[in-house]
């Protein structure tokens, strides 16, 4: 088990008042059970905005919605809470051979949101590329098990992908940071759910926070660390879904902390909305994740 | 609908009969026509208007169907057709011969329509809740969960109303065996109604006698009790109706203004919208205005980017917020494009037994969802009639361009290596037979296949159905050629009873819930688009009159009138127009600015006023490559100055003085009056070129009053007194000033508490000053100032209202 105090800030500042709008946030660690329990979650707006509320989306995020008041001049949202990981720390590989989850994928009858059959298909923002496809293909083989193969194509794609914040921005295809082979974690996620997908295994995508630890000898630097992606595959009815991180060439346990997941970006966007600009914005975010004793 | 009489014979009054290719109208060998059995005689049902086509000379023919198509021009009617990245209006095609269905036959369908919404309410309110139909194996998973029409924000959201659906439609068609066959379901935002009623006005204008003497039911009431079905499903709230339109480029926007003023509710658009404490509102210029109910004319997905496609641009954020918090009845659900689906006919006759317990009562076209082996393997086996297409498309049967396979034209080795790599993402389907009905193709009438589209609307006493329809009528035998976009027309359904209908109309709401609706609720966007409106036909009027102002000169003016041309070459650049041309690209680019801006706010004007405009802008287009610079030019522009004030009158006169009228008037008059104060900077300045102050008057036309009020010749003095401070001259600045702070001290909120707006006061700055001032003390640059505080105005007017 560990326990974290999780700490994000989000500020925007406007050189002109904006005019009214809304907008969504989800930022807010998530309750699984079993997995991640949240022990305390609090956020507050700076100035303090109109309306706002909270609601669960289909898969399950907890989403803070918040009216924008016009005439802004710069917005501030700070959200903190402690959040206990209780997840196993390595699991027996129950899934099944890549050869037989298409029957398993079949036979599952449900559309719930945890359901596999919401992450087989091309999303808005992981269209099909052929190129990640042949590269799919060429980690598989025979008789590999699910996740087996998700843990070998991961760290395929590690290996081929350099990490680099300038390389790509939030809205570059999977394709093109698989070209130049460099991103952030948001395309080593895409690339490998896009991947995934071509193989018949069911992928989300996941959003959440990663505890970073300093370089041996330094002290843990206050905010430096960030909003974090990776992947989640569908391992058969056994074993359920698992999560690898591509970044890190690792499967997620209890270093990530989970927000939310879907099909892709879109679904776990920590920020989406719709705002009346007349001027330019200039936006920072902040994370700043502890472990504490409990 | 079997006692058939031959043709031969049938006269009316005392004319003489001509054949109209009716002696040769055989049904197709194999299809059921509507007209004539399968011996070629004639149905009964038919022969009154049949005897009326054969009694009618040729040029009497023309006449008729001339009528019709007049009627559809004048009113406006037009579809738009797309293809190479631009899409252009096309006059309505109308097919000149009614579809005639007799009442009994009528009256078996309805049962089998309302049963089949009812089973697709039942459909949605699972997909949308439950979700049992999946999880107890009755569709599959796949057809859900990847299905883009399914909205995920939706899932677990109950209406507020208690019902998904409101308002559907179904496309039938009639098999080989007479039966009728329900080839697609229309659930999303489904379009043609509006388009049913105009069919029938143009048909009934063609036909009067004969429409006259049948007793064809009436369409009006449908409209009339979904109006108040809509009304009353507000309940107790204080919000209103309203039509959302995804906006003027959509193909049957045309529909939805044409709807929305005969059922008297407002058209929005998303930027109209916003969320407000748990209420959808429409800015208004009085104000945030909440709406109770939406019927969309847009695709869900486009609802609210926020939460739906956030690429939409023509949505608004926050609309699932509402509809979550159950503040909004939205007609349909939004989501119930899922229920369009093609693979779902598969599912639907089981489906029917299971939810409802009984069979299809009017069945759906044969269909097979490829994702299952036994599937497959029946594909297979009737694969020589089967057409295979998208599992999840929505389209047409008859309109998939591009996008199906028929069957017979694989291989069975191709077609079954398809079925087994892309088995679920295809549906197969049976090819479609459709009954022929007859179409007046150059004076003679031949079969032409026909598909018909039917009305649900649900009322506090059930589904009603309406009483016709919209019938597509095929470009030519081959039943795939029925879309508009490829050549087919439209005709009007009548059902024919046996005894007098009741005659209807719009007005008699006898509902206790129908509460007039008051006006005042100007959407802000709308207002804005007839502030703009307002100044662009201004400005088009000004420019055309300056413009020919130049033309007489060049024709009658030698080397003297030369600096004159100059300084107008100035002003008219000031509007990027070119003086020295005929008519300048400049004058055509303002002139569609104004249709463009009339475009946005057709509900709002009559459909005279949009038939003048546009006929002026195609005059203009038409002109301006003929017209030598000049004599010629100066004639052409005074041609247009003649229509323009034609558009004009028919909006002044007829506009309802409300809000809409007013924000059309500030418009005009400002730009009048800041067109005028640039004029007199100009042209009435001391170091004015020589004709200068004679062409003032003549812009003003005020050559008259000015010989009449003063006996000498033009004077710097005579001319500002008559053009800018003459209280009584309609082209002076003053009367211009004096009429717009008339109009602004109306607008909702210019004075509150006998406090002045910051527009109000701007106002009344501007109205005193020209009141007090001389023709001395208004000097050139105090006249730009004037114009200045004008543009000031109208930043106030925008900042107040329009956004």
């Amino acid at each position: 088990m560990t326990l974290y105090a999780v700490r994000q800030s989000i500020r925007y500042d406007f050189d002109r008042p904006t005019g009214a709008g809304r907008q969504l946030f989800r930022i807010l660690p998530a309750d699984i059970p079993g997995v991640q329990s949240v022990r305390e979650a609090g956020y507050a707006f700076q100035p303090d905005v109109g309306e706002r509320g909270e609601f669960n989306d289909f898969f399950g995020t907890r989403v803070i919605e918040a009216a924008m008041p016009p005439g802004l001049v710069s917005l501030d949202l700070t959200m903190h809470s402690v959040v206990e990981r209780t997840a196993e720390d390595a699991l027996l590989d129950l899934s099944p051979p890549l050869y037989g989850l298409a029957a398993e994928l079949a036979a599952h009858r449900t559309v719930g949101p945890r359901a596999p059959h919401h992450f087989t298909d091309p999303s808005r923002r992981i269209p099909h590329s052929a190129l990640i496809a042949d590269f799919a293909r060429a980690q598989v083989q025979k008789g590999m098990t699910v996740q087996v193969l998700v843990e070998a194509l991961g760290r395929a794609l590690h290996d081929h992908m350099t990490f680099d914040s300038k390389a790509t921005r939030v809205d570059t295809a999977p394709e093109e940071a698989f070209a130049q082979a460099r991103g952030v974690c948001q395309d080593f996620a895409q690339i490998m759910v896009g991947a995934l997908r071509t193989l018949g295994v069911p992928g989300a995508y996941v959003g959440g926070y990663l505890r970073t630890l300093p370089p041996p000898g330094k002290a843990r630097l206050v905010g430096a660390d960030a909003m974090h992606a990776w992947v989640r595959a569908w391992a058969g009815e056994e074993m359920g879904w698992v999560d690898y991180d591509p970044t890190n060439a690792c499967f997620a346990r209890n270093d990530h902390i989970d927000v939310g997941f879907g099909r892709d970006y879109d679904d776990v966007a920590p920020v989406t909305g719709r705002l009346r600009l007349d001027g330019r914005q200039s936006g920072s975010h902040s994370v700043d994740i502890e472990e504490i004793t409990a | 609908m079997e006692n058939v009489v031959t043709p031969k014979g049938i006269r009316t009054g005392t004319g003489k009969t001509r054949d109209r290719g009716l002696s040769a109208y055989r049904p197709l060998p194999g299809v059921t026509d509507e007209l004539a059995s399968a011996d070629g005689s004639i149905r009964p049902l038919w022969q009154p208007l049949v005897a009326h086509l054969q009694s009618l000379s040729d040029e009497d023919l023309t006449r008729a169907t001339g009528r019709a198509d007049q009627y559809l021009r004048d009113s406006g009617v037009f579809y738009r057709q797309y293809g190479s990245g631009q899409s252009i209006e096309r006059p309505w095609p109308l097919s000149h011969i009614p579809v005639l269905i007799d009442e009994a036959d009528w009256a078996e369908l309805t049962p089998a329509l309302i049963q089949r919404a009812d089973l697709l309410e039942a459909v949605m309110a699972d997909l949308y809740g439950e979700n049992r139909l999946v999880a107890d194996g009755h569709l599959p998973a796949a057809l859900v969960a990847g299905n883009p029409e399914w909205l995920r924000p939706l899932v677990g959201v109950r209406p507020a109303s208690g019902h998904f659906l409101h308002f559907l439609a179904f496309e039938i068609g009639r098999g080989p065996d007479g039966r009728w066959w329900v080839l697609a379901d229309r659930t999303q935002a489904p379009s043609g109604a509006g388009y049913a009623l105009e069919n029938r006005v143009a048909t009934a204008r063609a036909y009067s006698e004969v429409f006259a003497g049948l007793n064809v039911h009436r369409l009006a009431s449908f409209f009339r009790d979904f109006r108040d079905a809509l009304l009353g499903l507000r309940g107790a709230r204080d919000g209103r109706v309203a039509i959302m339109t995804p906006g003027p480029l959509n193909e049957t926007y045309f529909e939805q203004a044409w709807i929305a003023r005969y059922m008297g509710v407002s058209l929005v658009q998303g930027e109209d919208l916003t969320v407000s404490d748990g209420r959808l509102m429409v800015r208004t210029v009085s104000g945030l205005r909440p709406l109770d109910v939406l019927w969309r004319r847009l695709d869900g997905s486009y609802a609210d980017p926020l939460e739906l496609d956030p690429a939409s641009r023509i949505g608004t954020p926050g609309m699932v917020a509402v509809l979550r918090q159950g503040g909004l009845t939205m007609v349909n659900s939004l989501g119930s494009g899922v229920l369009e689906t093609r693979a779902l006919m598969a599912f639907l006759p089981k489906l029917s037994r299971h939810l409802t317990g009984a069979p299809l009562a009017m069945p759906n076209i044969a269909t097979w969802w490829c994702g299952g082996l036994p599937e497959r393997a029946q594909v297979m086996v009737a694969r020589r009639r089967l057409v295979l297409s998208a599992a999840l498309g929505t389209g047409l049967p008859f309109d998939r361009q591009g996008e199906s396979t028929v069957a017979a034209s694989l291989t069975p080795e191709a077609l079954a290596e398809r079925l087994a790599a892309d088995g679920p993402d295809l549906v197969a389907q049976e090819a479609v037979t459709l009954s022929t009905t007859p179409a007046l193709i150059n004076g003679k009438i031949v079969p032409r296949p026909m598909s018909l589209r039917v009305f649900l609307a649900r009322t506090p006493s059930g589904w009603q159905v309406l009483q016709g329809g919209f019938a597509r009528i095929g470009a030519s035998a081959d039943p795939t050629a029925l879309a508009m976009q490829r050549g087919g027309s439209a005709a009007d359904v009548w059902i024919v009873s046996k005894d007098e209908v009741p005659a209807v109309s719009m007005v008699a709401a006898t509902d206790a819930q129908y509460r007039r609706s008051t006006p005042g609720a100007l959407p802000a966007r709308a207002a804005d688009n007839l502030y703009w409106l307002g100044r662009y036909v201004e400005r088009t009027e000004g420019i055309i009159r300056l413009l020919r102002a130049r033309h007489i000169r060049l024709a009658e003016g030698g080397r003297a009138a030369l600096p004159l041309q100059k300084q107008m070459d100035a002003v008219l650049k000031t509007y990027d127009v070119d003086g020295a041309v005929g008519l300048s690209p400049g004058l055509l680019d303002t002139l569609g600015a104004a249709v463009a801006t009339a475009g946005q706010v057709r509900d709002r004007f009559s459909p005279d006023g949009w038939s003048a405009l546009n006929d002026l802008d195609k005059s203009a287009r038409r002109m301006a490559g003929k017209v030598a610079p000049g004599d010629d030019a100066a004639r052409a522009l005074s041609a247009l100055l003649r229509k323009l004030t034609g558009f004009s009158g028919l909006v002044h006169e007829n506009m309802y003085r409300f809000f809409g009228w007013r924000f059309l008037s500030i418009g005009r008059q400002l730009e009048r009056a800041s067109a005028m104060t640039g004029l007199l900077v100009a042209f009435a300045d001391a170091k004015a070129p020589a004709g200068a102050l004679d062409l003032c008057i003549e812009l003003g036309d005020s050559v008259l009053t000015h010989r009449r009020r003063f006996s000498v010749g033009s004077t710097r003095e005579t001319v500002i007194e008559l053009l800018a401070l003459d209280p009584m001259n309609p082209r002076s600045v003053r009367h211009l000033i004096d009429g717009l702070s008339e109009q602004v001290q109306a607008l909702p909120g210019t004075a509150t508490h006998g406090q002045l707006s910051e527009l109000g006061r701007a106002m009344l700055r501007c109205q005193v000053e020209i009141a007090t001032a001389t023709p001395d003390s208004l000097t050139t640059g105090g006249l730009e100032e004037l114009r200045e505080r004008l543009a000031g105005i109208s930043d106030l007017l925008t900042e107040a209202y329009l956004r």
